[in-house]
């Protein structure tokens, strides 16, 4: 089932979705980043909905929304979302029902979701590895050149 | 399998045991031929002919021998083939590989896609293990590495030497004492990082301060690439010159130390001084890379 199949509810935004993943409450203005770092582009299967600017009445502060149909994201995958978006939600729709909800975490080892600002560093050379670093505290530790990120980290994003 | 890439994955009893490892090997007058029918390759990436001889005779002492390849004009290695396929074809031809490479972080690379030991000999900026266990070593021939003051002096901003070396102390009950030119000094991160491990750091601004009170002085190169224009480098490298004059009133037992080759640091007068321990210093680089040699074989 594609999201052409569902009229939109009156006053919703995007319509709901029978199975797939709700990512709620990103920091408005970042869903496209988001997807970008799911791996989720224009040329892959999923159907999404985006809604960004979203206001809702129970926050004052807008909101992007992310739905992804018939894809369950796992743990791993949207604990990536946490660098941009740490207060993020992630619902798990199967049948319409929300089956899970969980917060986002910043894993403590990012593999090939952010690229290391040191040039002389081996993982931006032609190389078949992808980067790699260790959370602490916010501060990201490039595991192969020991270079250390700790702010602009969106900029750096893959 | 156990691979040698950085002084950060050493627990403080794996420094010891490697360290403990070269004063046996040192000790004996003749050395074991332990390494007999192993062969090692020295991969160098960029020219080191000081660590690749060291490397060498360490391998030769022990009875190894040794497949050199330097990167030359014409090999696989300048037409473009990645670390990773190179290192999967040369693990099949050998029992180790050194390795020395300008990219920093090469070495990790190399220990994922090997099937064979990697020794990381310097990767650009980055880490030299084996420089830092020679450091150590020779601080631990001289004293225990305990509850002592350690001056580091130079470009503590770049200098991996440095950055390696204080890492490694924060092992120990060490005083970390900082003499840095201004911009040069160690980058805050690697300050917190190594206050969180427990080490004790106090940043000085000038050699007066506090030369009298080290049992340690490690000095490091400071290059002239890091200053806008000559006069400023000459005025910078003038004031953190060691000479007689600055060691007069030092501590007995303050050892004098230098990674080597050594521009203007350290005046040719201090070397029949008995703090001078860099000769000493350079020479332990053998019984530190025959422990790491037979570490990782044996
Ligand atoms: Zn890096």
């Amino acid at each position: 089932m594609t999201q052409k199949d569902h009229k939109p509810e009156n006053g919703l935004l995007i319509s709901p979705i029978q199975n797939g993943t709700v990512i709620d409450h990103i920091k408005a203005g970042e869903a496209l980043t988001v997807l970008r770092i799911l791996g989720i582009t224009g040329s892959t299967e999923e159907s999404l909905s985006i809604a960004t600017n979203v206001k809702s009445n129970l926050t004052l502060r807008p909101k992007d929304i992310v739905k992804i149909s018939d894809r369950e994201l796992s743990k791993e995958e949207v604990n990536k979302i946490a660098l941009i978006s740490p207060n993020a939600t992630i619902n798990i729709i199967r049948n319409y029902r929300v089956v899970e909800k969980v917060g986002v975490e910043i894993p403590d080892i990012l593999t090939g979701v952010v690229k290391c600002p040191n040039p002389g560093c081996i993982t931006n050379s032609n190389e078949p590895i992808e980067s790699k670093f260790e959370v602490v505290d916010e501060t990201l530790h490039c595991l192969y050149c020991d270079n250390i990120i700790s702010s602009d980290i969106v900029d750096y994003i893959i | 399998m156990h691979h040698i890439i950085s002084i950060r994955d050493f627990e403080r009893d794996e420094i010891d045991a490697l360290i403990t490892k070269a004063q046996k090997i040192q000790s004996l007058g003749s050395y074991k031929r332990t390494l007999s029918g192993k062969l090692v390759a020295l991969l160098f990436f960029e020219p080191s002919t000081r660590t690749k001889m060291s490397f060498a005779s360490a391998l030769s002492r022990l009875g190894g021998d040794a497949i050199t390849v330097d990167s030359v004009e014409g090999s696989s290695i300048s037409k473009g083939e990645t670390l990773a396929d190179t290192i999967r074809v040369v693990s099949s031809y050998v029992d180790a590989i050194v390795l020395r490479h300008p990219k920093e972080g090469a070495a990790r690379l190399a220990s994922e896609f090997a099937s064979v030991p990697v020794i990381n000999a310097g990767d650009g900026a980055g880490q030299h293990p084996s420089q830092t266990l020679l450091d150590l070593y020779t601080i631990k021939e001289n004293m225990p590495l305990d509850n002592i003051d350690v001056g580091l002096l130079g470009d503590l901003r770049y200098g991996r030497t440095a950055h390696s070396l204080s890492y490694a102390l924060s092992n120990y009950d060490v005083r970390l004492h900082t003499i840095a030119p201004k911009g040069l000094e160690i980058p805050q991160w690697l300050s917190k990082e190594l206050k969180d491990r427990g080490l004790d750091i106090i940043e000085h601004s000038s050699m007066d301060e506090i030369i009298n009170e080290l049992d340690v002085l490690y000095a490091t190169r400071i290059q002239r690439e890091r200053f806008p224009d000559s006069a400023s480098y000459s005025r910078v490298a003038h004031s953190y010159r060691i000479t007689p004059e600055t060691l007069e009133n030092v501590r007995k037992n303050l050892i004098l130390l230098h990674p080597l080759p050594r521009a203007g640091e350290i005046d040719p007068g201090v070397d029949s001084l008995p703090y001078a321990k860099y000769f000493r210093q350079a020479e332990n680089g053998i019984p530190i890379r025959m422990a790491m040699l037979e570490d990782v074989m044996l």
